[in-house]
């Protein structure tokens, strides 16, 4: 049986619609990523599979539970770390854990039983007692997520787990999470940094005004759409000579701010072109999922 | 039209209310002294300022002096001053500030849950408050009668009366700035409306049918005798009135926070 899916689902908030028609699957055992911009639906999306927010149309299930009939029910198996920390900042590390246990009726003692493996996987065992305004932001982020497993969930919701974290802080954050795959958790990830979907995600699906736009594992969606090679070129020229040479040598070439982008799957002949003009310089690397989400988002600033 | 009918959909509550309460039982906990003499600063300030130094001016009114008349009226204002506090700017940093709710309601605890532990809570935090003065009252012996019990589940409805109008507040609520035309329109005009300073009847007729529809006048119209060795005349209107402020502002509050937190 499926973690999680989600049929036809339309949202619409004052005549705009947020949601306009999704259909998600998520397998036990994987970890999904839901990519798209600011504003695309992600957070909406996860809302509407927790059961905060009802839909106009459309069915969603959580290990069989109808969602939001059954919400409470659901969100007995399932974990969840929001965007924005919301840690009780009256308490300390361990007292968090304790009265977020207490929200899933767990005993004290058995919340008690399972809190010094929490920490310790959160790397906050030495920092137990300490008030949550003395940890780092990191901290926090780890604290946030053995919160969200205190129930020993099946199913864990991360909505962009690691924006706004140092790289260090990031790393440490995502081997977590590949531990928790290999316990055999199903995580359901957005983001909007493609590294991260990239490292993490067995299946990733785009969204983009309400829609998903592109679905399959990271490889595929580079695969179908985009080149394999990128040769990105800045500086003065560069506008004018990938008008002049550019554009015939490769592919496609887009352009953002003062970077050309040329895609082709032999970049060869670019490559030799580029050598001849010293005055523009170059970075030649294989397509990744920034590419492709680019490519299918649009290279506009998104500022809602 | 529908959403209207949704969000005013009847209330269903879980046991799992009372982990609310108790996170923020443990909250208070770790600042309980301080907090407990700060609720108790402004009854007592009036108490004692007015009661004695404006008492030793004035005739005995029912039959008691200005300040065990006074008494009574400050264990209901402080009921009514902590549960608003509490259920307004403490209630807004839980639901907007820190977001606790929102931490909440990722687990198996519904809105309806939140709301109601808020509700209880912020009326146990007030009943505290009200046995606070009572206590200094008694001490001070201006209430010498086993009635005064009678005053406690008195103070707990007036607590979530208050606390429920407060939530109604919070839900409607862009920033903390907000509660103060709350407190100038309405919860001062009670401190001076509601006999507690002085008998409603003093009043012209037209603030006293004013009065009869606030809740605090009810409030002290019951605590009142109570204090004062009396059965009060008229329980079950007095009572009435607190409930209907109770459950008609606790679905008030529930309805504004379903719309402001899960659409």
């Amino acid at each position: 049986m499926a973690s999680l899916t989600a049929h036809a689902l339309r949202k619409s908030y004052g005549g705009r619609e947020v949601i306009a028609g999704i259909d998600l699957e998520l397998r036990p055992g994987e970890c999904f990523g839901l990519l798209g911009p600011n504003g695309a639906g992600k957070t909406t999306t996860l809302r509407l599979c927790l059961g905060l927010t009802e839909p106009d149309s459309g069915t969603i299930s959580v290990f069989g539970m109808p969602v939001p009939r059954a919400a409470r029910e659901a969100r007995a198996h399932v974990g969840v770390v929001p965007q924005i920390d919301n840690l009780d900042p009256d308490f300390t590390a361990r007292e968090n854990l304790l009265v977020y246990g207490r929200y899933f009726g767990m005993s004290d003692a058995r919340i008690a039983e399972r809190v010094p493996a929490l920490l310790e996987f959160a790397g906050l065992a030495n920092r137990a007692d300490d008030n949550i305004k003395a940890l780092s932001g990191g901290m926090k982020r780890r604290l946030t997520l053995a919160r969200a497993l205190i129930n020993d969930p099946a199913l864990i919701f991360l909505d962009e787990p690691t924006t706004g974290l140092d790289p260090q802080a990031r790393h440490l954050i995502w081997e977590r999470l590949r531990q928790l795959l290999g316990q055999g958790k199903t995580i359901f990830l957005t983001t909007h940094f493609m590294d991260e979907a990239e490292r993490l995600c067995h299946r990733l699906a785009i969204m983009d005004h309400g829609r998903v736009i592109a679905s399959g594992s990271p490889r595929e969606l580079i695969g179908a759409h985009i080149e394999p090679q990128v040769v990105e070129v800045f500086g003065d020229g560069a506008e004018a000579w990938a008008n002049a040479h550019g554009a015939s040598l490769s592919e496609r070439c887009e352009k953002t701010g003062d970077t050309t982008f040329c895609y082709a799957r032999d970049v060869g002949p670019l490559l030799q072109d580029l050598e001849a003009r010293p005055e523009l310089r170059y970075l030649h690397r294989p397509a990744n999922l920034e590419d492709v989400f680019l490519r299918l988002t649009g290279r506009d600033l998104r500022d809602c | 039209m529908n959403s209207v009918t949704k969000y005013f959909a009847l209330p269903r509550f879980s046991w799992r209310f009372i982990q609310v309460w108790r996170r923020n039982a443990m909250v208070w906990r770790k600042l309980a002294i301080p907090s407990m003499l700060g609720n108790l600063a402004d009854p007592m300030l009036y108490m004692l300022g007015f009661g004695y130094g404006l008492g030793r001016m004035m005739p005995d009114v029912f039959g008691t002096s200005y300040i065990a008349f006074l008494a009574a009226g400050m264990v209901c204002s402080s009921t009514m001053m902590s549960a608003s506090f509490e259920a307004m700017y403490s209630g807004f940093s839980r639901m907007h500030v820190q977001r606790t709710w929102d931490a909440i309601m990722n687990a198996p605890v519904t809105l309806d849950d939140v709301l109601i532990g808020e509700a209880v809570w912020a009326a146990s935090k007030s009943l505290l408050s009200g046995i606070a003065v009572l206590v200094v009252a008694t001490a001070l012996g201006l209430a010498q009668s086993w009635l005064a019990l009678w005053a406690l589940p008195v103070m707990f409805i007036t607590g979530i009366a208050f606390g429920s109008l407060g939530l109604v507040m919070t839900a409607l609520s862009p920033s903390y700035d907000f509660f103060m035309y709350y407190f100038t329109l309405f919860i001062t005009p009670m401190m001076l409306l509601c006999g507690v300073f002085f008998p409603v009847d003093q009043l012209p007729q037209a603030l006293q049918h004013a009065a009869a529809l606030l809740p605090l006048t009810h409030a002290v119209a019951l605590v009142r005798p109570l204090m004062n060795d009396t059965v009060p005349p008229g329980v079950a209107t007095h009572v009435g009135v607190l409930l209907l402020y109770a459950v008609g502002g606790f679905y008030g509050a529930l309805a504004l926070a379903r719309r402001r937190l899960l659409t």
